[in-house]
């Protein structure tokens, strides 16, 4: 299950792929993994899913390490999408990576999300990710659910002095 | 046999001593029970340095019994250094009669090939191999690819296939090609090149592997099915040569390229040199018999 069903997007996009091996490579080893032995198939709905998160496909066989931070994230994400999981792990996908970056990336999970009727958990210290992505919050603090409910309730209403805290501490421009 | 007490017999019989002999062949028996696992043992030094074959005459010494008919063959050659090392090695230390002939052979230490002749049921075939862990060079935790085998995902294999498909079209990997055993454990068939492979499948000989600086003994017992990995659009193909053999004219046997002089000038000759020769005085003769290097050698130590 948690290989057909689930992805698992990492904060850090190189822990979540593999360095060795080419970003194709890196795309399609969900598809291996779950029994795929065309390669002609494979190599096609690798540059589909690369056209999809909007890399140049012409780099298909470039190693991770030759991408940008962002890149690195968006191989991530086609490599956990390929497959057609129905439950997608975010930790932090956006942490790391400059304003514009995020605000892209963002924009473009949220559109796979819609598209492929995905359930995706993020986790975020960011207020501004959690109001354009979830529809669902929970705050959490040393492990432990402090308040959950729809995101802009909890949002525009924090109940718990730490929700308080995190609503109050977001800059305003 | 020459006694044990006897002032030659310096060594025990078999250069190992008789527990660490009995713990090799319970290593090969869970090896044969379970084809192509790898079964950790307590490989020992050996009189020769890692990488020269340690594992190889861990496993002979193992098996080997005075009425054996030993062979041993380098990269195909039986007339090549450390070939004729290991062959003097087992004459001394387990008094056994050698021989170059793959048919008269009982047992066959080989690093590299498997001899042309197809092998028989009375005979083992013992490899040496430097890693036995086909799935190392993609994952370097020991932990990880031990529960890759468990779960037989192998996932990673392929993608190992598919970089080489992408990067050169085809699947470029000509020697330690992996095998699938009976569609369960993946296997290194230690470095043959891939075409030999095809001569793992439903073998009638014993084929046994150890690695000794690894410490793991793996084994496919006869009529085993060993299938090589490929993808369905890019099936398993052999090596294939346009020449044929300079020296005996066999064209379907592997071939090594030797240069001969500066200007560029080379010959292809049989990497089997038992096999050549044993064409060649049967009377077949390829475009450069006669040669400098077609000669008669010695017999075996």
């Amino acid at each position: 299950m948690q290989r057909e069903e689930w992805g698992f997007v990492h904060q850090n996009p190189r822990d979540g792929l593999r360095m060795r091996v080419s970003g194709g490579a890196n795309v399609a080893e969900p598809l291996m993994y779950l029994g795929q032995r065309h390669y002609g198939k494979m190599r096609q709905a690798t540059i589909d899913w690369l056209e999809r998160v909007e890399l140049d496909t012409l780099r298909i066989d470039d190693k991770p390490r030759n991408f940008s931070g962002g890149m690195q994230q968006r191989i991530q994400v086609a490599r956990n999408l390929i497959h057609g999981p129905r439950l997608v792990f975010m930790d932090e996908p956006t942490g790391g990576l400059d304003v514009s970056v995020q605000a892209r990336l963002l924009d473009l999970l949220r559109e796979l999300v819609r598209d492929l009727n995905l359930a995706v958990i993020i986790v975020t210290h960011d207020m501004a990710v959690a109001r354009l992505m979830a529809d669902r919050l929970i705050v959490m603090k040393g492990g432990h659910v402090v308040e959950t409910g729809l995101t802009d309730q909890v949002l525009d209403d924090p109940q718990h002095p730490y929700s308080q805290l995190l609503v109050s501490s977001v800059l305003q421009i | 046999m020459t006694p044990s007490n006897a002032p030659e017999r310096y060594y025990n019989y078999a250069y190992l001593d008789e527990q660490t002999k009995r713990m090799i062949r319970r290593s090969i028996l869970k090896a044969l029970a379970i084809p192509g696992y790898q079964v950790p043992f307590g490989s020992r030094e050996m009189p020769v340095p890692y990488g020269w074959g340690t594992g190889g005459i861990q496993l002979t010494a193992a098996i080997i019994g005075p009425e054996d008919v030993y062979k041993c063959i380098d990269q195909g050659a039986d007339d090549t250094t450390n070939a004729v090392s290991i062959r003097r090695f087992f004459a001394k230390v387990a008094d056994v009669e050698t021989t170059e002939d793959t048919g008269q052979a009982t047992i066959i230490q080989s690093r590299h090939r498997i001899p042309e002749k197809p092998l028989k049921a009375n005979q083992v075939m013992i490899f040496q191999v430097p890693q036995p862990e086909p799935l190392r060079g993609l994952e370097p935790r020991e932990t990880e690819t031990r529960a890759m085998h468990a779960y037989a995902e192998y996932g990673l294999q392929y993608v190992s296939l598919y970089e080489s498909v992408s990067a050169y079209g085809r699947i470029a990997t000509g020697a330690g090609y992996p095998v699938m055993i009976e569609e369960r454990y993946l296997m290194s068939p230690s470095p043959i090149p891939k075409f030999d492979n095809p001569k793992l499948n439903d073998s009638e000989a014993v084929l046994l592997f150890g690695a000794g600086r690894e410490k793991r003994i793996y084994a496919v017992p006869p009529h085993t099915t060993v299938r090589s990995l490929d993808f369905d659009d890019y099936p398993f193909e052999v090596q294939t040569w346009e020449q044929s053999c300079a020296l005996c004219g066999s064209e379907d046997s592997y071939l090594d390229e030797v240069d001969l002089d500066d200007a560029g000038q080379k010959m292809f000759v049989c990497s089997d040199s038992h096999h050549c020769a044993e064409r060649r005085e049967a009377g077949h003769a390829g475009p450069m018999a006669g040669h400098a290097l077609d000669q008669s050698k010695e017999p075996a130590p």
